[in-house]
């Protein structure tokens, strides 16, 4: 789409676009750009020499254990809380979208975890499943589970998934609102002049209508848990215990900040970019066209 | 409504109020514990009604600290929050409404160049550049700076993206309707587009102002001095390792600090907030 009407300088909109481009060039496309270059190379151990690998870097990850194993923790990581979090926003939305009474309430009781900062939810929930003074431990306990994440791995995991969701279910509450209610009455007013009910209405016209919507919540989320959740794996778990949250953002927070492995990080730093730009090209080609609002 | 279901609806309402109270109940405890001592919270099970300590805690955290995990006081750190949130809102909003101004009203050479590379950004997040940014901050001298904590965040492809959208519905009779005036870009900029952008700012900054606020990684790598502290990150500070040395109680109330502004941005300006969340994601 193009403006008809144009004004014309020679330089004025340079000097506007000018502040936005030096931030991006200076603070995105340069260290990006180091990032690549610096995973081609290895550094000795007191960073005085660096030489030259080529892919070096890259095959030594593919060949670490570890990593193949952050990116398994990665994957259940980003499917549970994208399916814990979808599922839970569509039951609550569905239910909202019914109500007349009380609806701006309840809407306004609902979205405000969205205002609250991954860390912060993290801290929350690892004080409610604390494994000495806990509120929910103490109630565990009482009903015989031995609740302990800071030694036990699934449970470290359930409890970052838990506080991961938590904070995102408002958001897509918020999105399945929206598609819910820009679905016309006319449709679900003739299935149940037809005879379907609440349920039959739902999976054969609601939910397939929604399909767009949930797509575009579904890259979303696994954006979300991919990235996002740094301040919560970081103020809960640490990636711990053994590494079993330890995903795969937090891997190269590690690698680079905590054990200064900077061919490594970079490598693994390149990796991610390449899985943004997937999804990004995934959000655009096929949500951008399909999804109404 | 279509039909009149009773069960259905009373089904509606236990499933709304049973999903506020589940994710309600960590707030809740939150505030609880931020009004106990540390000894009533470490005592198997904590009190589930408010004790009678929340103003001698929220004192201590906004004006002294903790004794164990950083004594930074917890006043300064909000106040680094709020500079670091609203200098990326405005800073944000700033700079990318005047790169959509000359991208959607000027025809100049490289237009399309720019806009694909602020377009590419998109794709760049803090946390896949962790080290090589770090390294452009320090040796730029930035570290511990509220410069440094900012500057950095405030390029933004989604915000650009917005305004172009925006100007792009504009008529373009305004424009005309201006130049025959005689108006130049800027005097149209300013007395045109700026006052019809107003709802769309205001969405922004609602989204914007969030975003900035809960920043964490980023402040977590570049301060090291307590006084640049921000509230998140003094948050994870004050948290020790073992559940029994961390003074709860003070780590409590510095949450439900943190957690205020931005919640009340959202509940106050609820519709701001949806329709800059909607759009941003456009």
């Amino acid at each position: 789409m193009e403006k008809r009407v144009v004004f014309r300088s020679a330089w004025l909109p340079y000097a506007l676009v000018a502040p936005q481009i030096a931030i991006t060039v200076i603070f995105f496309f340069w260290p990006a750009g180091q990032a690549i270059w610096y995973s081609f190379q290895l550094q000795d151990a007191f960073g005085l020499k660096t030489q030259f690998v080529g892919l070096e870097n890259f095959r030594a990850l593919f060949n670490d254990a570890h990593y193949l194993e952050s990116f398994k923790i990665t994957a259940v990581f980003s499917f549970l809380v994208a399916l814990c979090g979808i599922g839970v926003a569509l039951l609550l939305a569905v239910m909202a979208d019914r109500v007349i009474k009380g609806a701006l309430a309840y809407k306004t009781l609902l979205i405000w975890p969205y205002a609250v900062a991954p860390a912060v939810a993290g801290v929350l929930w690892a004080f409610l499943f604390a494994p000495s003074i806990g509120i929910v431990t103490y109630l565990l306990k009482k009903n015989g589970i031995d609740w302990n994440w800071v030694l036990k791995g699934d449970q470290a995991m359930l409890l970052v998934v838990i506080a991961a969701t938590w904070k995102q279910v408002s958001y897509n509450f918020l999105f399945f609102l929206a598609g819910l209610q820009s679905i016309p009455r006319s449709l679900i007013e003739a299935a149940a002049i037809d005879g379907a009910g609440p349920g039959r209405r739902f999976w054969s016209i609601v939910f397939p209508l929604l399909s767009p919507t949930t797509f575009f919540l579904l890259v979303v989320n696994v954006v979300y848990a991919f990235f996002d959740t740094f301040g919560v794996i970081d103020a809960t778990t640490q990636g711990g215990p053994a590494g079993a949250t330890q995903i795969l953002v937090y891997k190269a927070y590690y690698d680079g900040v905590k054990a200064a492995d900077l061919g490594g990080s970079s490598a693994q730093s390149a990796i991610l970019m390449l899985i943004v730009i997937a999804l990004t090209v995934v959000q655009f080609r096929f949500v951008e066209r399909k999804v109404q609002y | 409504m279509i039909e009149n279901r009773p069960w259905l609806t009373v089904l509606s309402h236990v499933v709304l109020i049973l999903g506020i109270v589940v994710i309600a109940f960590p707030l809740y405890v939150t505030f609880v514990a931020s009004t106990l001592t540390l000894d009533e919270i470490i005592s198997v099970p904590m009190p589930l009604v408010p004790g009678s300590h929340l103003v001698e805690n929220y004192t201590q955290v906004l004006t002294a600290g903790t004794q164990a995990g950083t004594a930074a006081p917890v006043g300064r750190m909000m106040l680094n929050s709020l500079i670091m949130a609203l200098a990326i809102a405005i800073g944000k909003i700033a700079i990318s409404i005047i790169a959509s101004f000359a991208i959607v009203y000027f025809r100049f050479p490289l237009r399309n160049f720019f806009f694909w590379m602020i377009f590419i950004t998109l794709m760049l997040p803090v946390e896949v550049r962790i080290i090589p940014t770090f390294k452009v901050v320090s040796d730029l001298g930035m570290l511990d700076s509220y410069v440094g904590l900012t500057l950095p965040l405030i390029a933004s492809a989604t915000a650009t993206f917005l305004f172009r959208q925006f100007f792009l519905t504009v008529p373009d009779e305004l424009a005309e309707a201006a130049r025959i005036d005689g108006a130049g870009p800027m005097r149209f900029f300013k007395d045109v587009l700026l006052p019809l952008s107003k709802t769309s700012i205001a969405a922004l900054f609602v989204i914007q102002f969030i975003y900035g606020w809960n920043q964490y990684l980023w402040p977590l790598l570049i301060t090291t001095q307590e006084n640049m502290y921000t509230t998140v990150i003094g948050i994870k500070r004050m948290i020790t390792s073992g559940d029994a040395l961390t003074e709860w109680h003070l780590v409590m109330a510095t949450a439900m600090l943190a957690m205020l502004p931005p919640v009340a941005v959202v509940v106050l300006m609820q519709r701001w907030f949806v329709r800059g969340l909607v759009e941003t994601e456009k």
